[in-house]
């Protein structure tokens, strides 16, 4: 098996269900704060970060004694193309993992959106800005702050995870040990989702600078004779 | 200076293309072992209700293509078809939301 999100069963009906409620309220926010601010040339660029993090999260690394993880993206989603449409290119990978590879259940579609789209990019995002400040404003910056936004990305997600298993459980057992276990596997995963988000952010942060939305304010603004029309055909 | 800046439609395209390359090198070898959650469930023994999806049957279930028995491949192809259906969604899906920009309210008619 390439990735696992929560399956069906793991959590009971209602809570699934009040997650789901969250998650669309909080996806319908976003497509409208989406409308607001996207820039048409970013159009192609949040079908390229969907893309690319379905791509990457069918990367498993292996972390400790018999077990891997996978990158979540919403941090690298949302420092790319900004939180609004991070979340929502998230959500997409989520909702095609879900219904085409049978990845995630689809009564535990809500519960994955929230954990890995929602916290990654609007959490995440906010440690990243969090991070920038005390780094300060320059281009290296950008993409080391992603990458220990995106390290505390799976251990957020990890401790939100918890939560709602303490709230939702189908099984009586300790939270305690499910909290200490999750947290300590998902530190483990994060300092590879670190990692690769850094690379990747650096890497945009060295061919197109202009093109990344945490980098905005940091880096020069581009003269105007630079930001001439570029075609998308 | 004056190196030439990659448009957007050859920094997609490069952008589309590495991912592809992750998929059909990369991806075969990813490890196998169960993924941080699913480790964490079988050891605490919260999987028990787990029910298989409900589309555990589909097409492309679980990364790989029904009735290609080559893993590797089944994986690859599996892989490819995500990529493009998810680049699919998600720039129609923003075309569409740009299409249907949020305006400010239209101001009061004067008079």
């Amino acid at each position: 098996m390439l990735a696992m999100h929560i399956p069906d069963g793991f959590i009971d009906g209602p809570t699934s269900l009040v997650a789901g409620l969250v998650a669309i309220a909080v996806i319908a926010w976003s497509l409208r704060m989406t409308a607001r601010t996207l820039d048409e040339r970013e159009v192609p660029i949040v079908g390229l970060v969907a893309a690319f993090v379905f791509a990457l999260q069918m990367l498993n690394f292996p972390v400790a004694n018999g077990t891997s993880g996978h990158l979540l993206g919403g941090v690298l989603a949302a420092v790319l193309v900004g939180p609004y449409a991070g979340a929502l290119a998230v959500t997409v990978v989520l909702v095609v993992q879900a219904l085409l590879f049978a990845d995630g259940g689809l009564s535990a579609l809500g519960l994955n959106v929230v954990n890995m789209a929602l916290v990654g990019a609007y959490a995440g995002y906010g440690v990243f800005l969090l991070v920038r400040r005390l780094l300060g404003r320059s281009a290296p910056s950008v993409a080391t702050a992603a990458g220990v936004a995106a390290f505390t990305a799976p251990v957020l997600a990890s401790i939100v995870f918890t939560v709602e298993y303490a709230i939702g459980g189908n099984d009586a057992v300790s939270i305690g040990a499910v909290a200490g276990s999750m947290m300590g596997v998902h530190v483990l995963i994060g300092i590879g989702e670190g990692i690769i988000t850094a690379i990747a952010v650096g890497a945009v942060m060295a061919t197109r600078p202009d093109l990344v939305y945490g980098a905005r304010g940091v880096t020069e603004p581009e003269p105007a004779s630079a930001a001439a029309p570029v075609g998308v055909s | 200076m004056a190196r030439r800046r990659l448009s957007i439609a050859a920094f997609v395209v490069a952008g589309l293309l590495v991912a592809v390359l992750l998929v059909v090198f990369v991806a075969p070898h990813a490890s196998t072992s169960p993924d941080g959650l699913e480790k964490v469930a079988a050891d605490n023994g919260i999987d028990r209700h787990v029910r298989p999806s409900a589309v555990a049957d589909g097409p492309l279930a679980d990364y790989g293509v029904k009735d290609v028995d080559h893993e590797a491949l089944g994986t690859i192809v599996a892989g490819l078809i995500g990529v493009a259906v998810t680049f699919a969604l998600v720039f129609g899906a923003m075309w569409l939301v740009r299409l249907r920009r949020w305006r400010p309210p239209a101001e009061p008619v004067a008079g």
